[in-house]
Order: C-alpha cells, then structure tokens, then sequence
C-alpha cells in the first residue's frame, strides 16, 4: 500500500525532522536509519551522490533528497491525510516562499549564531532575531502559518525550534523574550504528536552543535 | 471579466526569460514592466517588499516571487499544455534539478567567470563536473521533459544563452559537442524552439554588460 519507506537522517538534523513530522502526520510506516554525522556512511554517498547530505527519503528504491522537495513529495504520494499544502495555487506559492525564507534566514543566521565569532556572531544574532519578527508578522493572528491548520511552512520551521537552546547558548543571547509570539506558536505546535515524537532534544542538539564546533575548528 | 497579469522583469535577466516561455508555452496575455534595478519602481517594491528583487508576476493583483516559486504557480494556475511532470517522482527530480542548476551549476560557471587566470584550472574542473551531472539527465531524451519543453528546460534555458555569451567573452568553450554531445544537441533543439527564440535579449548588449561585470570583478587584483 506505501510501499517500503526508508529514512536516511540524522537525529538532531532539523531538516530530518520535517520529515519525521510529515510522515507521521500522514501516518506512514517507514524505517528510520541514522547517519553517524559528521561521519557519512557509503550507503548516504550512494543515495545523496550530489549533495552528500541527510535526510534522504527512499521510496521504493528510489531516493527523493533536499527536505523541501521530499516534504512535497510525501504530500503529493500520501495525499489523502493532513494536507501540508493548501489546494489554491496562490497560497501554495506564498507557502513555498516562506518555506525558502526559513532555509535562506532562520537556518543561514540560526547557524552563525553557534559558528560564528565576533562582529560576525553578533550581526547574525541580531538578523535572526529579525527574521523571526518578520515570520510573527507574517503568523499574524492565526494558530499556524497554515492558518486553521498545521501546514507546510509550520513542519518546515518548528524543527529550529529544537535548535533555539544551542543558539541562546553558545550565542548568549535570550530568544523567547524577543519574539514571545514565535515561542507561542511553537509550543501549540509541540502539542501535536507528530511534532513532538519529532523534535529532537534541545540538550542532545546542543551537545551535538558542540561536536560540530570541535569537527569544524571552531571555539 | 479577462484576468490582468503583469509581469516586472529587467531586460536580461534570465530568470525572467523563464516566465515569458512559459507564459507564452499557455498562451497567456501579459503586460511587461521593465524595472531598473538601480531605480526600483513603487509598485516593484509593494509586490516584493522583502526581497525587491524580479521577476514578480501580479496575477489580478496578487504578486508571486522567485522564478520557480512562479513557473509552478503559473503550471497550477493554467493547466493546460503542463510543465510539471504528473508522476510525484519525476516532479521531484525536476525540482531537484532546477535548484541544482541555480545553487551549484550557475555558481560553478560564475565562479569560472569570474575567476583570475590562476585560479581558472581549478575553477573550471568544478563547473565541467556539475555540467557531466546535467548531461548524464539528457541521455536519450530529446528535452529534459521528454519530447516536448517543459519545466526543467526553462529553468535550465539560461544554459542555452548566457553559457555562449560567457564562453565568447572568456575565449573559452565549456560546453562543446564532444565532452557534452547531449547538452549541445538540446541547447540547438532548444534555441531553435519558435517559443523560444523570439525573446532572448539583444546578443550585443548581453556581452557588453557581462564583460563590464567581469572587468569589475577582476580589477582589484590587476597591478597598476
């Protein structure tokens, strides 16, 4: 009926978790299997030959990489449950934009945050806390981006919600009293199941952004 | 009541060439406002107030950003004469392939372009490398969509224009018929395309304004 669903993906990986979540919104049995990172497995170098990176989605046999383009996907296959996207074209379009938005700002700036230094760290800390602003503007007064509804831009941001303890913490700066009604809309997201068997850890994305900061030479 | 659709667009851009195929591939009547980036128009920065960038179309209205955001809004919009693949999978590795060509393949060939003479050998084994990728998707189809154009043919058109007029600047071919026999076919069945061809930008002002950009790059380093 699905299929065989396989899962490449890293457990603090955000964009894993997009996946995670929609797969479970659909309520598709699949097989999760974790990529050991920063080290890259052949298996990873065989389904992901261009970009080397998790998650991959295999379906079939047959890999579906980048998230957003995976994320399309499961909602096109299992289409039937919990759209993620809505049907009008206009709305699908400004959904895809602001799902860019949140790779282009929220994980660029989010990433600078705990990889960065100096002016550079604290240019980044600043921008981000924009770009989170600007995405409130946008929520306005709806429950979810998606309006009534979860949709695709609420499973392509709340991953970074997971990540927040790490950039407050090796940033040092306080994210919550900032953008109170991002913080908000993420905890009404983490009600949801799907999103809460999801989401990794803060702690364990923490200690991991630790491991990436020593893989990287960064201090 | 007819549908007013607008589209913003600078005269060489070449993400905005992938809208007016498409448009044309429906046969959608449009009106074109030519936008100077230098001097951006009121109404250009209302339709895109956090980028300001084009193409932006304005479909009775309501403005759609980022060309390939656009192409599957017009491919949902007009159904008619579809660019998408139906298949989920195959709509997949279109869109994978679109963005490769915009994140990595155009990167590789700008980065050749602009590069000084002693960082152009390395440079270039990147940009060949990312175009064999895009070759290897050509193999026994005629169009990356099969007979006909579609999707990933406009978001690759720009191979077919801006490639030759780097080429000719640098004195420098990348895509010749013998290591890439598949792109260079494609590029000559595109090119020929009646949709097509009618709307490149004058060849004469591309050169000089892709030549006065690669002098700018290149002037730092050169010694007085």
């Amino acid at each position: 009926m699905d299929g065989e669903v396989i899962l490449l993906d890293a457990y603090a990986s955000m964009f894993g978790m997009r996946l995670r979540i929609a797969l479970a919104e659909k309520g598709v049995k699949y097989e999760y299997r974790e990529e050991n990172l920063p080290k890259k497995s052949p298996f990873l170098f065989q389904m992901n030959p261009i970009h080397k990176k998790v998650p991959v989605l295999i379906h079939n046999g047959k890999p579906i990489c980048e998230s957003l383009i995976a994320l399309q996907y499961i909602d096109e296959v299992w289409h039937d449950k919990n759209p993620l996207l809505p049907s009008d074209p206009y709305k699908r379009a400004q959904a895809r934009l602001w799902a860019d938005f949140v790779d282009q700002k929220v994980h660029t700036l989010g990433r600078k945050t705990w990889s960065a230094k100096g002016e550079e760290q604290e240019a980044a800390k600043k921008e981000f806390i924009e770009a989170l602003k600007v995405l409130e503007g946008e929520l306005g007064e709806k429950p979810y981006f998606g309006g009534e509804e979860f949709g695709y831009v609420d499973v392509a941001l709340i991953p970074f919600y997971s990540w927040f303890h790490a950039y407050e913490t090796c940033g040092n700066f306080k994210i919550g009293t900032e953008c109170p009604k991002f913080v908000a809309w993420a905890k009404r997201s983490m009600q949801r199941e799907s999103v809460s068997k999801s989401l990794a850890d803060p702690e364990k994305v923490y200690d991991f952004v630790l491991i990436l900061k020593k893989h990287f030479g960064v201090e | 009541m007819a549908e007013e659709v607008k589209l913003f667009r600078t005269w060489s851009s070449p993400y905005a060439l992938r809208i007016v195929w498409a448009l044309k591939l429906k046969g959608i009547e449009y009106e074109t406002i030519f936008e100077d980036l230098t001097n951006k128009s009121p109404s250009l920065l209302q339709y895109n107030p956090i980028h300001g960038k084009v193409p932006v179309l304005v479909h009775d209205g309501k403005p759609v950003c980022e060309s390939l955001v656009i192409l599957e809004y017009v491919d949902e919009t007009w159904k008619h004469n579809p660019l998408l693949p139906q298949d989920p999978y195959e709509k997949s590795m279109a869109r994978f392939w679109a963005n490769f060509g915009d994140d990595k393949l155009m990167k590789s060939i700008w980065q050749l372009f602009i590069a000084h003479e002693k960082d152009q050998d390395v440079a270039a084994v990147a940009a060949l490398e990312n175009l064999k990728l895009v070759e290897e998707q050509l193999k026994g189809k005629k169009f990356f969509h099969g007979e006909t154009i579609g999707y990933l043919d406009l978001a690759f058109g720009w191979i077919a224009n801006i490639v030759s007029i780097l080429e000719e600047i640098m004195s420098l071919k990348l895509v010749d018929g013998e290591r890439f026999p598949h792109l260079s076919s494609w590029i000559q069945h595109f090119m020929d395309a009646p949709v097509i061809r009618d709307c490149w930008p004058p060849r004469d002002k591309m050169i000089i304004k892709f030549q006065v950009m690669r002098e700018n790059y290149l002037a730092p380093a050169t010694p007085k």
